[in-house]
């Protein structure tokens, strides 16, 4: 039985390296018969004419992450100090299964939302065709929401109360006890929550699609249509035949690599956070 | 400098004006309840609009049997929804529960291979399902030659909820306190009768916990399921395409023609992930309890 358990265990190593031989293998062979520099730095996307250049989505990409985290991170932060430090026991409880909901409902519902109330909610107030990267940016902060909140509230909870009690000690208020002397102690963890939310944006694909736009074209304004590096995978393969299709498995590639460096990222943080 | 009345004197005492420091305090407290509100209230609203728009369609003409394009009933949806979980969780469940006792009761903790399938367990549960939807299509439908079908489907929803399983398994059972394993030690029986009669059943309601909330994330899945399951309207056996809830949800939505029925499948889908988050929220309270 011994064994059974071990090779069980052992499935995850195996599923990780299957996956990326899988991905590598299909994916690589497109940068022989396409040079890697154009494709990455390429800013038209045409495959009908065999040019796949895939900056644009990088960069809508990082785009709408950095639109979710400027809407997500405060307010999730905020949110976990609230629920550690001056919410009362009942207002917890209520506040612990609101975000595991959160966390729990689907992208596609979380799209669907998107797509049928904030979309023309953004056209109606500022013009356009509301598929922009504003409502992207909203429904992926909404949704990274429950990772930041969770895990900066563990984070903010274990703080040791010999902290607070010290810093009210020396005549801080409650509140400057909580920001000056709490906060920066759990940064660490928090960040890594942080991390772990970008992890998730930048990998999000049915919400965007949904309300994005989907045009390969460089972003503009926040009003502008966005598409992601995800998003162009999902749209095309349907079709997708020869180098075009080769072309969406590489940039499944730069989507993967992309994703693995935050991952180990997160984990050089939290490994960093342990050790102190 | 205030002056206060001690012992019926009047005294001029020297105290730091904080009333900048009140008004700051005052201001954080504020910006961190506002948080709070934006919180429960985007739950709220998405919720409420779902429900509000989609209830009044949840017509016995969307769970007809047969799906016609005019009455597009998700009855073939929710079916292969169910056959979908089950067999997602056929191959994901022995596989997590054994792992995870690897972990906890076998592996010397710290070695190398621990580490390495710390990592890796990790790494699994951070790929977004675009990238599983594009190694199922690659392995299983291409390579393995079974087709887009449920099967193929399956197993790569398989792969993304082994992590959860695996994890939560190991932190239920590492919760079991050390004495239950030492009496049954004592009384003489071997590690895999101590792990399997004693302690894995203490542990059962964890696991249950991680199962249930794997449903949740099955039942929601898209992105990994459109071109590894299909998109099919009919009940699929194994080895055939359909189409899940999600995906339903989905089609509807980007065919646009028939979006109050759109609703009505986002309503069934949020009432399965409200169930099950409930559920799995209940069972490990009262997991926490008698522990």
């Amino acid at each position: 039985m011994r064994g059974l358990f071990l090779a069980s265990a052992c499935v995850c190593i195996l599923a990780v390296g299957t996956i990326s031989a899988f991905l590598l293998i299909n994916g690589l062979p497109f940068f022989t018969k396409y040079p890697a520099g154009q494709f990455i730095l390429g800013a038209e996307w045409a495959p009908l004419r065999d040019v796949f250049g895939i900056l644009p989505m990088i960069v809508g990409s990082f785009y709408v992450t950095l639109g979710a985290l400027l809407l997500g991170a405060p307010i999730g932060i905020l949110t976990a100090i609230l629920m550690s430090r001056f919410a009362s026991r009942p207002v917890v409880k209520i506040m612990k299964p609101v975000v595991a909901l959160l966390a729990g409902i689907p992208s596609v519902v979380y799209g669907f939302f998107g797509v049928m109330l904030l979309v023309p909610f953004v056209r109606e107030t500022f013009g356009g065709t509301g598929k922009s990267v504003l409502v992207a940016s909203i429904l992926l902060g909404i949704m990274i929401l429950p990772t930041i909140i969770q895990t900066a509230e563990a984070a903010l909870n274990a703080v040791p109360q010999s902290y607070y009690e010290g810093s009210l000690a020396l005549g801080a208020t409650h509140e400057g006890s909580v920001f000056r002397a709490i906060l920066p102690a759990a940064r660490p963890g928090i960040i890594s929550g942080l991390v772990l939310g970008i992890g998730r944006a930048i990998g999000e694909t049915m919400a965007i699609i949904m309300v994005a736009g989907n045009n390969p074209r460089m972003p503009g304004d926040i009003l502008k249509g966005v598409r992601t590096l995800t998003v162009n995978v999902l749209m095309e393969m349907g079709y997708a035949a020869d180098l075009h299709r080769e072309s969406l498995i590489a940039t499944g590639v730069v989507l993967f690599i992309i994703v693995m460096a935050i991952n180990f990222l997160f984990s050089f943080i939290n490994r960093r956070r342990v050790q102190q | 400098m205030t002056t206060i009345e001690y012992k019926g004197q009047q005294v001029d005492i020297a105290v730091p004006t904080r009333k900048r420091l009140y008004l700051g305090s005052k201001i954080l407290k504020f910006l961190c309840w506002l948080s709070g509100l934006i919180t429960v209230g985007t739950l709220l609203l998405i919720v409420a609009y779902i429900l509000i728009r989609g209830i009044p369609f949840l017509k016995p003409s969307m769970f007809e049997v047969r799906y016609t394009s005019k009455n597009v009933s998700m009855f073939h949806a929710i079916i292969n929804t169910l056959s979908m979980t089950g067999l997602s969780l056929l191959f994901a469940v022995p596989v997590g529960v054994f792992g995870g006792i690897y972990l906890a009761e076998y592996a010397k903790p710290g070695s190398k291979l621990v580490k390495l399938i710390r990592v890796t367990a990790e790494t699994l549960a951070g790929i977004p399902s675009i990238i599983y939807a594009l190694f199922g299509m690659l392995a299983f439908v291409v390579t393995l030659k079974m087709g887009i079908s449920i099967l193929s489907g399956a197993l790569t929803l398989a792969i993304m909820t082994l992590p959860l399983i695996l994890r939560q398994t190991e932190e239920s059972l590492l919760a079991v306190p050390m004495s239950y394993r030492e009496g049954s030690f004592g009384l003489g029986a071997g590690k895999l009768r101590t792990t399997v009669r004693i302690v894995l059943p203490v542990a059962m309601p964890g696991i249950l916990a991680a199962v249930l909330l794997s449903i949740g994330r099955i039942s929601g899945e898209t992105a990994a399921l459109i071109y590894t399951a299909g998109t099919a309207t009919r009940l699929a056996g194994l080895a055939e395409s359909g189409r899940t809830l999600s995906v339903h949800l989905y089609q509807l939505q980007q065919e646009g023609r028939f979006i109050n029925e759109a609703f009505a499948v986002a309503v069934v889908l949020l009432i399965i992930v409200v169930l099950m988050n409930a559920l799995s929220s209940f069972i490990a309270h009262k997991l926490t309890r008698k522990g």
